[in-house]
């Protein structure tokens, strides 16, 4: 609860208002903590879009029979069992962690560059994950380049392949950047050499583009698109520890983040030490990052999004308030893009990031806009 | 006398450069902080403020010496410790984004709290105590987005104050405000200061509040050393002349200013007495005139008369005016004639 400091309007008597506000009701110290109301909200949105991405797809399963699978029973029809089981509960999982994991790494790299364009990709996580899978997916049919006959064999193994080329993508971008984080003077220079890292592994991958064959091309669009789908329960297992294993290393970072707030200097001269500061932040992105983009492809926009979207609402740029708050949203938009990239009732399926950027990117605006002090939504 | 807070002997300043030798800024700066004690550091620009001050706060390592905080080398301080001795303003500009003005001084407890940042009663206290300490009370519910430059720095100043400091050091703190707000600042420090045996060294441009405020001056001047005194004893002893001669500017020691005029144009003799006459010879002096008392040694007089004029006589011819600007205007064209 905010509290408003009363404020005397010139047509009521004086001396009234100064008997209405005695000393203990007019309290200066606004309260400090979470906003409960705004979190329990949060909670119950949550558990309605999780519900209902069990109930909703392709398949049209009735809620009560959604309940019974899960509760161990037979429903109304054999495959809906398969249906449920094997394929809604690990996306609806997947998407749950997936849309906290990238919010709350966007978080961190707009505190940590102060920078509100910064995201989740920044330090070139995703590059190193798309150079992976590039070399993966197109390699296999590209000319000249028969040598990465290892890299060919990983395509073979199809999604498995796909998975371990991003994962080892992504893993060597992390190396390589907690090594830079380590030397630079400054956090601008850690974006700046993300960038230029991105535009170095863009352009290797369309020269393999260039070389490769219609269908390899296709294969690697098709995982641009990005899908909470694509993941397996086995696949969970390694999935979800390594992205709540982030999440605790995030939530342990509440403090850092918020006096890096005030610029890296008066961070230093309260006791912050920086590299180590920064290494933790950069190492916990990019277990989050780099494990969302090997399992479900590179999905934007979340990460940029959902912080924003969550200073809006909480009106607060305190990690205290806003960390749990980002988790819970960014599940939240992840869980309701995957239910309408299905299109309920079609058989179609949208590519995830189509949709929502087409929806998502309205709606944010829309909440920036209304603030009514538009610089202070976005930290600058 | 109270306790030395802060130290420092024979310290060398200045900052490495990458592929070049170390640039030395100022050298032999001999220094001692007490308790209690508001210290203004003045200097001509380049002097090496920034970097006196950056090494007095542990961010620059000293290129030789070595200082001393609370009798410890600064350096080998954990930064922990090392903030919650030394509490710091600087000139960086902070967009915090959407905070209270209450929220920000909290961070300043920083050092004290556990990995959540969660504050203790003891915690509130202290940040309640340091809001009320800077009189930013009416700021603490207010998003600092929305708050004036004057009313930022002092909830920065409380920020600092929060972390429970032996000894506050700010640079230039006053610069982009306007005079009541810069008062109102030094006021402050000043408070802090006497109040809890605090040692507040400030950095600052404004000579005239420096002289008013501080119970010591330090004077850099461009290499070093430094000069430490009361203010006025830097002025009887010469040392604002000379720091400041050298950067083409005169320092008069009658009025504790500057000088905006360096080659007097004539003497001009100036009868009255009063605030008046203050105000006169202080208009004179502004467009050159330099001001004596003795009547027979130049050609010009002016007279502050009790109605309210002046009265000015040049070559017998009298004339009298309403306002300081109207006797100027006429000076001038006397002068140009």
């Amino acid at each position: 609860m905010k509290i408003t400091p009363t404020i005397s309007t010139p047509a009521q008597p004086k001396v009234e208002i100064a008997e209405l506000v005695s000393e203990e009701e007019v309290n200066p110290w606004p309260a400090t903590g979470l906003r409960r109301l705004w979190l329990i909200g949060f909670a119950v949105l949550l558990l309605a879009a999780f519900a209902l991405s069990l109930i909703l797809g392709s398949v049209n399963i009735p809620p009560g029979d959604v309940l019974t699978v899960l509760l161990g029973g037979t429903p109304g029809r054999s495959t809906w069992t398969d249906i449920v089981l094997k394929f809604r509960l690990p996306k609806a999982l997947t998407a749950m962690l997936a849309g906290a994991g990238l919010s709350v790494s966007g978080l961190q790299m707009q505190t940590l560059f102060s920078n509100p364009l910064a995201d989740p990709f920044v330090l070139g996580i995703s590059s190193g994950a798309s150079l992976g899978v590039a070399l993966v997916v197109l390699s296999a049919g590209a000319v000249g380049l028969s040598s990465l006959s290892f890299l060919a064999g990983l395509s073979l193994l199809g999604n498995i392949g796909i998975v371990a080329a991003s994962s080892l993508g992504s893993a060597l971008t992390l190396v390589l950047v907690l090594f830079v984080s380590q030397r630079v003077q400054s956090a601008v220079t850690l974006l700046i050499l993300g960038i230029m890292f991105g535009y170095v592994t863009g352009a290797i991958v369309s020269i393999l583009l260039y070389f490769s064959l219609a269908d390899r091309i296709q294969a690697y669009v098709a995982w641009g698109f990005g899908s909470f789908g694509g993941v397996t329960w086995s696949q969970l297992q390694i999935f979800a520890p390594v992205i709540i294993s982030g999440l605790v290393i995030s939530y342990l970072l509440i403090k850092w983040l918020n006096v890096l707030l005030l610029g890296d200097n008066y961070a230093r001269s309260l006791g912050l030490e920086l590299k180590q500061a920064r290494f933790w932040i950069v190492l916990s992105t990019a277990l989050l990052a780099g494990s969302v983009t090997a399992f479900c492809g590179p999905i934007g926009f979340l990460g940029i999004a959902v912080p924003h979207l969550c200073r809006a609402l909480l009106r607060s740029s305190d990690h205290r308030i806003l960390m749990p708050g980002v988790i819970l949203v960014g599940a939240i938009v992840a869980l309701l893009a995957d239910i309408v990239a299905q299109l309920p009732g079609s058989g179609v399926i949208l590519p995830i990031n189509a949709v929502m950027a087409l929806l998502g990117a309205p709606i944010v605006s829309w909440v920036i806009l209304r603030q009514r002090n538009l610089k202070a939504a976005f930290g600058r | 006398m109270s306790k030395v807070v802060l130290s420092a002997t024979n310290l060398t300043i200045g900052y490495p450069r990458p592929r070049h030798p170390t640039r030395i800024v100022a050298e032999n700066i001999n220094l001692e902080l007490r308790a209690g004690e508001l210290v203004c550091l003045l200097g001509p620009n380049g002097a090496g403020k920034s970097t006196l001050l950056r090494t007095l706060s542990g961010i620059a390592t000293p290129i030789a010496g070595e200082v001393l905080l609370g009798g410890k080398d600064i350096t080998k301080l954990k930064p922990t410790e090392l903030a919650k001795r030394l509490g710091v303003v600087l000139t960086d500009r902070v967009e915090a984004g959407m905070l209270t003005g209450y929220a920000l001084v909290a961070l300043g407890r920083h050092p004290y709290t556990n990995w959540s940042g969660r504050l203790s009663r003891q915690d509130e206290q202290v940040v309640r105590h340091s809001i009320e300490a800077v009189g930013a009370v009416h700021l603490a519910a207010r998003p600092i987005t929305e708050l004036s430059d004057g009313e930022r720095q002092k909830l920065m100043i409380a920020r600092a104050l929060a972390q429970e400091p032996e000894l506050l050091i700010l640079d230039e703190p006053t610069a982009f405000l306007d005079l009541p707000r810069r008062v109102d600042i030094l006021r402050t420090l000043r408070k802090l200061a006497y109040e809890a045996e605090r040692a507040v060294l400030v950095s600052t441009h404004d000579l005239d509040l420096a002289l008013r405020s501080a119970d010591r001056i330090w004077l850099l001047p461009p290499g070093g050393p430094l000069t430490s005194g009361a203010p006025e004893d830097l002025v009887l002893n010469g040392s604002f002349q000379q720091t400041f001669y050298s950067e083409g500017v005169t320092f008069n020691s009658e009025s504790g200013s500057f000088q905006m005029v360096d080659n007097w144009l004539d003497q001009i003799a100036l009868v009255g007495e009063g605030l008046r006459a203050i105000w006169t010879a202080r208009a004179l002096e502004r467009n050159g005139f330099r001001v004596i008392r003795d009547k027979t040694s130049t050609e010009y007089l002016v007279e502050v008369l009790p109605n309210g004029f002046w009265r000015m006589t040049y070559q017998e011819i009298r004339q009298e005016f309403q306002s300081l600007y109207g006797l100027i205007q006429h000076l001038k064209n006397l002068i140009q004639l």
